[in-house]
C-alpha cells in the first residue's frame, strides 16, 4: 500500500472518537449574533457618518473641532468607532478559524485581537480628544 | 495553514487515451479522474471517447459503459441508477451531482469526472466517507424519546407536525452538499457539514422527538455548526433539490431563540 495515505485511515482511533471529538464547546451563540447586531448597527452609524463628512467637506481646522466638540456627534463617532473594532475583531476571528489550523491559531488570534484593540484604542482617543478640547468660541 | 494547492503526490497528471471506434458518429470524450492505491504512482485523467448512440442519456450510462466494454480497472460506487441510493455521487463537470441524474447532454464540452472533492480517496472515483458517516453517526439521527410509544399503535403525528419534515427527509446521504462547502474543506475535522446538519435538524424538527435540546446542545459550538458561512453551496448542488442552508439557519435561529 501506498505509505503516504491520509492519517484518517492509517491512524487507529475510530472515526466516531473523531467525529465526537472534545465535545461542544456550548458557546458560539453569541459570537454570530454580535457579528451581525454589529453590522446592522453600523449601516445607520456609518451613513450618519459619510453625510457628515460630505457636509464637512471644505471647512477648515476649527469647523471640524467644533463639530466634533458637540455631544451629539462625538457620541455618535464614539458609538462608530467601538462597533466599527469590534466588529472588526468578530470577522477576524472567522478568517483566522478558517484558515489557520493547529499551533498557530491560538497566537493568530492573540495578536489579531492586540492589534485590533489598539487601533480601536487609538480611534476612541482621538476622537474623546475633539470631544473633551476645550471650546475655542468659549475661550475666545 | 490552510493548503491551497494539491500534495507533490496528489498532483494529476495526463492519462491514456480510449479512442472511439472509426465508425461512430455521435462522439463524446470522458476525463476521468484515475487512482490506484497499488501502483504509487501520481492520479491521472484518462480520456474515453464514448460512442453516445450505443448507450443511455445519463452520465452513469456512460460510465457503465466503460466498465463493461472499454477499461475493466474503472472503479466506482453504484447501484440504483435512479436517484434513491446516493452511492455514485461524483464531481461531473465541475459540480457535484449523480451520475445517474446528471443527464450527458447537460454538460457541453467534454464530460469531466472526479470524485467528491477534499475526501481521501480509495480508488479512482470512490471517495473514503467513512469521517462522515462517523459525523453523521455523532448527532444520533434516530428518535430520543421518554414517551412510552402507545402500546398498540406507531406515535402519531398532525399533518402539520409532519409537513415540517418535508425537505429533509429526502434526504439520500450522497454527500455531495459536504463535499463541496468550502468549509468543509477548510475544517471537515470539526464543522459537521451540511449533510449532517440537514439530518440534525430532521430530528430537531420532529414533534416525536424529545431530546431538542440536548440536540442543541451538542450542536452549540464555534466549528461544529458556526463554521457554517452561508456559502450555499450545499443548497445549489443537492441533486435532490433539498436546502440544506435552510436547515442550518433553522438551527442558529433555535440555538438564538432559546437563549434571549
Amino acid at each position: 500500500m501506498n505509505a503516504t495515505l491520509t492519517p484518517r485511515i492509517d491512524v487507529m482511533r475510530s472515526q466516531l472518537s473523531r467525529a465526537r471529538g472534545l465535545g461542544s464547546a456550548k458557546t458560539g451563540v453569541n459570537h454570530w449574533w454580535m457579528e451581525r447586531m454589529s453590522a446592522v448597527a453600523l449601516v445607520p452609524l456609518s451613513g450618519w457618518f459619510v453625510l457628515q463628512v460630505m457636509r464637512l467637506a471644505g471647512s477648515n481646522h476649527d469647523d471640524v473641532v467644533e463639530w466634533g466638540g458637540k455631544p451629539a456627534n462625538s457620541s455618535m463617532l464614539l458609538a462608530l468607532m467601538v462597533l466599527t473594532f469590534y466588529h472588526m475583531q468578530l470577522g477576524l476571528q472567522v478568517i483566522i478559524d478558517d484558515y489557520v489550523h493547529g499551533k498557530p491559531h491560538l497566537p493568530a488570534s492573540l495578536l489579531m485581537k492586540g492589534v485590533t484593540f489598539l487601533i480601536g484604542l487609538f480611534a476612541v482617543i482621538a476622537v474623546l480628544k475633539l470631544a473633551l478640547a476645550p471650546s475655542r468660541k468659549a475661550g475666545a | 495553514m490552510v493548503e491551497f494547492s494539491l500534495p507533490k503526490n496528489s498532483k494529476i497528471g495526463k492519462g491514456r487515451i480510449f479512442p472511439a471506434a472509426p465508425d461512430a458518429k455521435n462522439v463524446k470524450p470522458f476525463g476521468i479522474y484515475r487512482w490506484n492505491p497499488d501502483d504509487g504512482a501520481n492520479p491521472v485523467v484518462d480520456t474515453y471517447e464514448i460512442d453516445l448512440d450505443k448507450i443511455g442519456p445519463m452520465v452513469l450510462d456512460a460510465l457503465i459503459h466503460i466498465k463493461n466494454d472499454v477499461d475493466p480497472t474503472l472503479t466506482f460506487r453504484r447501484s440504483c441508477r435512479e436517484g434513491i441510493c446516493g452511492s455514485c455521487a461524483m464531481n461531473i463537470d465541475g459540480e457535484n451531482t449523480l451520475a445517474c441524474l446528471k443527464p450527458i447532454k447537460d454538460v457541453k464540452a467534454a464530460v469531466s469526472i472526479y470524485p467528491l472533492p477534499h475526501m481521501p480517496v480509495v480508488k479512482d472515483l470512490v471517495p473514503d466517507l467513512n469521517g462522515a458517516y462517523a459525523q453523521l453517526r455523532s448527532i444520533e439521527p434516530w428518535l430520543k424519546s421518554d414517551t412510552a410509544p402507545p402500546p398498540d399503535s406507531e406515535r402519531r403525528q398532525s399533518i402539520e407536525e409532519r409537513s415540517k419534515l418535508d425537505g429533509m427527509w429526502e434526504c439520500i446521504l450522497c454527500f455531495c452538499c459536504t463535499t463541496s462547502c468550502p468549509s468543509y474543506w477548510w475544517n471537515g475535522d470539526r464543522y459537521l457539514g451540511p449533510a449532517t446538519l440537514l439530518a440534525a435538524y430532521r430530528w430537531i424538527a420532529d414533534s416525536r422527538d424529545e431530546h431538542a435540546g440536548e440536540r442543541l446542545d451538542a450542536l452549540e459550538d464555534p466549528l461544529k455548526l458556526y463554521a457554517c458561512r452561508t456559502i450555499m453551496n450545499c443548497t445549489q448542488t443537492c441533486p435532490k433539490g433539498l436546502n440544506p442552508a435552510k436547515a442550518i439557519a433553522r438551527i442558529k435561529e433555535l440555538q438564538l431563540e432559546r437563549k434571549i
